[in-house]
């Protein structure tokens, strides 16, 4: 190996990127879209479900129910009915995805017994929001109960006959405000890497067949470990500076709690990014044209990656046979290990297992990618 | 001139899917020569030239350039030789410098020397103003020329020139041609493909390609002597008519159609000149003069590999 040959091949690599705008938008712009797109874009939290509410007690205690409603934050009056032919009607053109139904005996039987029932109505079609929102539902409703309770208790001195024996205390680790873009910000980062790394590696010798510049190259007597290491290096650091911008702007800008260690991520992001711009490389050697091998790349990475990553749908929810397809899937232990270090602080015996599959990743693709160059035109 | 080969092919034979481009050639290169590939597109040449430049397996036979083999050491022969393919090889959004600069380091030209290398070939490339021009903003010659500088750049003891001034205007060329001839003066062993053939006229030596096969290989003089027959040159207003005249005449072995005359090559020059102008008279066919020339390459090679004349 020849590191003059070497740093002739970055530095040619260099100016090449910087006179192309293609590679530098892609350097430069899609890091930025991509952060703003799917940082915003990407939310599984639900507020303010729209909801109609058919109170058919209409009673300070029922008003008061429906008021904690609207006062949590999750749900918005849509609509207040008067008949359960209205409720149908609503549910029927979407005006709201729930209604809540409050019986007309509703405070006296609550003053006699001590319980009551409330009922709330979901629109099924979207199974994950009518999820979520039948959750925060009853949590609501939790909450108002356990007002009552207490007033109850005020007013006879004795509990209510039923009311919790048990008395659940849930507290939520590492991600403690449930706050989903907690979750997500860490996977995009992941993606954007992913993305924009294979993308620009992908080109960078498929350009030289197309133009025509390689025949010349390979009669000189670099060799293609010197060209890859020249080739990738340059990527590598405009990678480095993407994903700091990206890890940057997901702790500063989304305020994503950050606990791990910054060597540690430096570390690992770099390691992600071997991976990724040695499979752009490794597509750019085979496919001789850059249309062609920047569509592959972005096929490649954007489906598996969007889908099997676990950034948002959670692998362990997955058939086994597409759980095993994961693993495959480099980016999940980026996507794990970024988490575990911005929201666990993960020690690095507890992240050893991701950062060895990446690892063997960057390994082989490297190897591969050594090896698949072939100084011959044939 | 030492007598030792510098390039030696045996056997040598390479075939496309069904299509044999090259055929069992065998050939050698001498130290110092300008060794000339001629041939129309689809003879070969460029195939021949890949091979030698270690950039394309051959199926059959074997190269040694400078003693190397270059079949089973190909990254050995790399650093003796040069090789300018026919497509501008060179990075059209790096700029004149920047293109030296890249092909310096990649052989590992010493810093020092670099400069200096640099600034003669820029000079005797006539390109010295146009350092900082992007080379995809060149003319064609002037790109040719770069091409020539990079390929130069390490001091190579083989250049190997595949289709060099395809395409290049005759000022260009000129340059070109006169920076070949002190590189030869050097020791540098040149060999070219050309399509052109007044270009091959000035090789040294010179193998005509037609069809994957060498058929003659000489010096440009001796591959004249070689001709059959002599010429008469027929100029006249519509040489197209004379051709077809004297198609069928009696002595007349070839006929080519040259601009605005045709070169009728003949058995023997002196007896067949006066039946010539007797028939074309006869036919009242209109032509200024009928002339003994010398033959040009491009006769020859009509002549002895025959079929389809090159441009």
């Amino acid at each position: 190996m020849n590191p003059r040959r070497i740093l002739a091949i970055a530095y040619k690599e260099t100016l090449q990127v910087w006179r192309d705008p293609r590679s530098l938008a892609i350097a430069l712009l899609m890091p930025l879209m991509q952060m703003v797109l799917l940082g915003y874009g990407i939310s599984l939290d639900i507020k303010h479900v729209p909801l109609c509410l058919y109170d058919q007690e209409n009673s300070q205690t029922s008003r008061e129910m429906l008021q904690d409603f609207t006062a949590s934050g999750w749900f918005k009056t849509a609509a207040i009915l008067g008949s359960n032919r209205a409720v149908r009607a609503a549910m029927d053109n979407a005006t709201c995805i729930g209604a809540l139904v409050i019986p007309v005996n509703f405070s006296r039987v609550l003053a006699q017994t001590g319980q009551a029932q409330v009922q709330a109505v979901f629109d099924g079609t979207d199974a994950n929001t009518t999820n979520i929102a039948t959750g925060y539902a009853q949590g609501v409703i939790a909450q108002t109960a356990a007002t009552f309770a207490r007033r109850w208790d005020a007013q006879h001195g004795v509990r209510p006959p039923t009311a919790g024996s048990i008395n659940l205390q849930s507290r939520v680790w590492y991600n403690e405000t449930l706050d989903s873009r907690n979750f997500i910000i860490p996977g995009v980062v992941a993606i954007i890497l992913a993305l924009v790394g294979a993308q620009l590696t992908s080109l960078t010798v498929a350009r030289e067949w197309e133009r025509g510049t390689m025949e010349q190259l390979i009669s000189t007597p670099v060799t293609s470990t010197e060209l890859l290491i020249g080739k990738l290096s340059p990527y590598f650091l405009i990678g480095l500076l993407d994903a700091a911008f990206c890890l940057l702007t997901a702790a500063f800008w989304f305020q994503v709690p950050f606990r791990g260690s910054v060597l540690t991520l430096i570390l690992t992001t770099a390691l992600f990014g071997i991976v990724v711009m040695g499979i752009g490389y490794l597509l750019s050697v085979r496919i001789h044209n850059q249309l062609g091998a920047s569509q592959i790349a972005l096929m490649l990475t954007m489906l598996p990656i969007a889908m099997l990553s676990g950034y948002t749908f959670p692998l362990d929810q997955m058939p086994a046979a597409i759980r095993a397809i994961s693993f495959l899937v480099y980016a999940r232990y980026y996507v794990t290990l970024l988490r575990d270090e911005f929201l666990k602080g993960s020690s690095l015996a507890e992240m050893a297992s991701s950062i060895a599959a990446l690892l063997a990743y960057a390994v082989a693709v490297l190897w591969l990618a050594a090896r698949a160059f072939r100084k011959r035109l044939d | 001139m030492s007598s030792a080969a510098t390039i030696t092919a045996q056997k040598l034979g390479r075939s496309f899917g069904a299509t044999a481009a090259v055929r069992d050639i065998n050939f050698s290169i001498q130290r110092g020569e300008i060794f000339g590939f001629a041939g129309p597109d689809g003879a070969g040449k460029t195939t021949v030239m890949r091979m030698l430049a270690g950039v394309l397996r051959p199926d059959s036979g074997s190269i040694a350039v400078e003693g190397i083999d270059v079949i089973a050491n190909p990254e050995a022969a790399k650093s003796k030789l040069s090789y300018m393919p026919q497509r501008f090889g060179l990075y059209e959004d790096l700029t004149v410098a920047e293109n030296i600069f890249f092909y310096a380091e990649l052989f590992s030209v010493p810093r020092k020397l670099r400069r200096a290398r640099a600034g003669e070939l820029l000079e005797a490339a006539g390109l010295t103003a146009f350092q900082q021009r992007l080379a995809g903003q060149l003319s064609g010659g002037m790109k040719q020329k770069l091409g020539l500088v990079c390929a130069l750049i390490h001091t190579p003891s083989v250049l190997l020139l595949d289709e060099p001034t395809t395409g290049v205007d005759p000022v260009s060329r000129r340059d070109f041609w006169a920076i070949l001839y002190n590189l030869r003066e050097s020791g540098v062993t040149i060999v070219l493909s050309t399509a052109y053939m007044d270009e091959a006229e000035r090789c040294s030596r010179l193998a005509l390609m037609h069809a994957g096969k060498i058929h003659y290989c000489d010096t440009p003089a001796r591959l004249k002597q070689a001709m059959p027959g002599m010429l008469l040159a027929i100029t006249a207003a519509d040489p197209r008519a004379v051709r077809a005249a004297l198609a069928d005449a009696p002595g007349v072995l070839g006929l080519l159609l040259m601009g605005d005359r045709v070169n009728v090559r003949v058995d023997d020059a002196a007896r067949r000149a006066p039946e010539l102008r007797a028939k074309l008279d006869a036919r009242n066919i209109a032509f200024t003069g009928i002339n003994r020339i010398e033959p040009a390459i491009e006769d020859v090679f009509v002549a002895l590999v025959g079929g389809g004349a090159p441009a």
